[in-house]
């Protein structure tokens, strides 16, 4: 009884400093009052004053570009690739398989730093287009890791059941091997939207001319001090990016793992 | 005889440099029920997918009505195969399922309903199409990927251990709507199996396998009746195996006695193998039988008894319907028929020593 009282008060606490800077974010975001440790009332002003800022807009408008195109974009790559490491021998599938993990756990700011250093080595200006190019890099091993699952409780014939029954080997990927890895392939691309929405380092590094993402504004008014409407913002990605992970979560629950 | 619709001529395949299959030569008749039998890892799986065209051969040739179709894709030969685990697609309901085939060939609406619900009729799955295949049973799982397969009307069809995952009852059952199957739409049926009783029950031909390396082919009776070696008499079935000498035509040693057979073409004094089936010998009074010996155990086996019998240092397994107590002094008989002779396998010490 005891036991179960103290368990209960010790996760609490943990939730208490997980969640706490979060609801305190998201409860200025809705004050009146501008100095900070002061309540002045309810309002969504904050939140007024976001869509009417162009820079916002801007930055919202490149950042759904960038998540939307890259997560699509590494999801094709990523999915082929997939299916490739999938059908090759125990060795190579192995060493590929660990070459895909490095990225994921590699940290961000390494990759952000090493791909600036590639683009401006091949004259590559940093803006939109490199910007995308980077996103679509760190996303790329995600979505080999969310469909390598489906592939894997896949039939292991099932390719060659479309093949018996006549299907040339591109009828046979189309009609039968994607639409049975289509759950792993859709949560692969909302990961990757969720990932790219969620980037602030490799993005900070990778970018220029004026293009900028969500996290990369807030960052720059942060350093300009700290305005509500950048906790009204930061409470806006916050709420995406959870409704995502909620999705996401629901989508692998029935058992499968994405990291195997 | 009907004609060969498919030959396969010294077929080989290696996988890291083990032969799976090692030289086989066969022929397989139209609207035959030919079984591949042999113990797990024999390669009998491997022969059947080079015939359906998802493995090449190292060496070797594959005809099919008299064309060499080696480099034939899967999808260009006239075969269809039902997979090891049935392999059905899980995103299509059952209909859909078996219309797969015929959507590739283009068959008209019409036509592809009425073929298919005769082949739900064929498989005793009517009212089925709208089924999602991850409800079904297993024997209905199956009975789908027989549809799917034989809607095409293919000249061949590939059989890999098709009822391995179903029960005993099940497993009786479907093995009987098989040959039914097969005789009704006139198919030739290329079925692989470990299963000596399944290969001998349902085939018109049965090809026993070992290492790669065809060891017999014939039909069910004169694979059970006349094994060709050691490793086919004691695969198909409970055998008696002695090692003898054929003295001259019609005259073979063992136990240390001499006795009629009906085998003949060994060299004189050739050392060979002699099996005798557990239900050819009679157990009679010690002084009526041709060898004597101990009872040793007995077992009931539900329609006979099983005993083993002691006699000069070899175990006899019996098969009969008399019982006798165990330690009981008995005589056993058989006659010249019940005597197969086989060569005297070269085994593989032997080869090396
Ligand atoms: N894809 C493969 N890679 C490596 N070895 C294989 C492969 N397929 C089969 N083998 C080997 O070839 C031999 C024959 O296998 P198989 O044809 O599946 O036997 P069976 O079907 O009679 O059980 C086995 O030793 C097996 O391990
Ligand atoms: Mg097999």
């Amino acid at each position: 009884m005891v036991g179960r009282t103290i368990k209960r008060i010790y996760i609490g606490i943990i939730f208490l400093f997980l969640y706490a800077p979060i609801l305190v974010l998201i409860i200025y975001s809705f004050n009146e009052s501008k100095s900070r440790g002061h309540w002045g009332g309810f309002t969504l002003k904050w939140y007024g004053e976001l869509f009417r800022d162009p820079d916002i807009i801007k930055a919202l408008y490149y950042t759904f570009i960038v998540a939307l195109l890259s997560s699509l974009i590494s999801t094709v790559i990523g999915t082929f690739a997939a299916i490739g490491i999938h059908n090759m021998g125990l060795f190579g599938k192995k060493i590929v398989l660990n070459i895909n993990y490095l990225p994921v756990l590699n940290p961000d700011i390494v990759t952000g730093v090493a791909l600036m250093t590639l683009f401006v080595s091949v004259n590559m200006r940093l803006g939109f287009l490199t910007m995308l190019i980077s996103h679509v890099m760190f996303n790329i091993p995600y979505v080999i890791l969310s469909v390598l699952p489906k592939l894997r409780q896949m039939n292991r014939h099932m390719a060659e059941a479309a093949l018996d029954l006549g299907a040339t080997p591109f009828y046979a990927m189309r009609k039968v091997v994607i639409p049975e890895i289509m759950p792993g392939v859709v949560t692969g691309a909302l990961m990757a939207f969720t990932l790219s929405v969620d980037d602030f380092v490799i993005s900070f590094f990778n970018t220029g001319s004026g293009v900028t993402n969500l996290s990369i504004v807030i960052y720059s008014m942060a350093r300009r001090g700290i305005k509500p409407s950048i906790n009204a913002l930061s409470t806006i990605m916050l709420l995406t990016v959870a409704v995502l992970l909620l999705v996401i979560n629901k989508r692998t629950a029935k058992g499968d793992e994405l990291i195997p | 005889m009907s004609r060969k619709i498919i030959e396969l001529k010294n077929l080989t395949k290696s996988y890291n440099g083990t032969k799976a299959v090692d030289n086989i030569n066969l022929f397989i008749r139209e609207n035959e029920f030919i079984t591949l039998l042999g113990p797990s890892g024999c390669g009998k799986t491997t022969t059947l997918r080079m015939i359906g065209g998802f493995e090449n051969p190292d060496s070797g040739d594959i005809l099919f009505e008299g064309v060499r179709i080696n480099d034939l894709p899967p999808y260009k030969r006239n075969i269809n195969t039902i997979f090891q685990r049935y392999a059905l697609f899980t995103h299509m309901n059952v209909y859909e399922n078996i219309a797969f085939g015929l959507r590739i060939k283009k068959t008209p609406k019409d036509e592809m309903d009425r073929r298919i619900k005769k082949m739900l009729k064929l498989v005793e799955l009517e009212g089925f199409e709208k089924r999602h295949v991850d409800s079904l049973s297993g024997g209905q799982q199956q009975r789908v990927a027989i549809a799917r397969a034989l809607v095409n009307e293919p000249k061949v069809l590939l059989l890999d251990e098709p009822l391995a995952a179903l029960d005993l009852k099940l497993r009786k059952e479907m093995q009987i709507e098989l040959m039914d199957m097969q005789k009704n739409v006139g198919i030739t049926f290329i079925y692989v199996t470990h299963d000596q009783e399944e290969a001998l029950t349902m085939s018109d031909t049965v090809v026993v396998m070992n290492n790669g390396v065809i060891q017999q082919v014939g039909s069910p009776v004169d694979i059970y009746n006349e094994p060709k070696n050691r490793f086919v008499a004691d695969f198909i079935g409970e055998s008696n195996i002695l090692e003898g000498v054929m003295i001259e035509d019609y005259l073979v040693e063992f136990a240390g006695k001499k006795f009629k057979c009906v085998d003949k073409g060994f060299q004189h004094n050739e050392p060979v193998d002699v099996v005798i089936r557990p239900e050819d010998i009679d157990v009679t009074r010690r002084e009526d039988g041709l060898l004597e010996g101990v009872v040793t155990s007995v077992v009931f086996k539900g329609v006979h008894y099983e005993m083993l019998v002691e006699s000069n240092g070899f175990e006899y397994m019996i098969h009969s319907t008399d019982m006798q107590e165990v330690g009981s002094e008995v005589g056993l008989t058989f006659g010249p028929e019940d005597i197969h002779v086989m060569k005297r396998e070269v085994t593989e010490i032997e080869k090396q020593g």
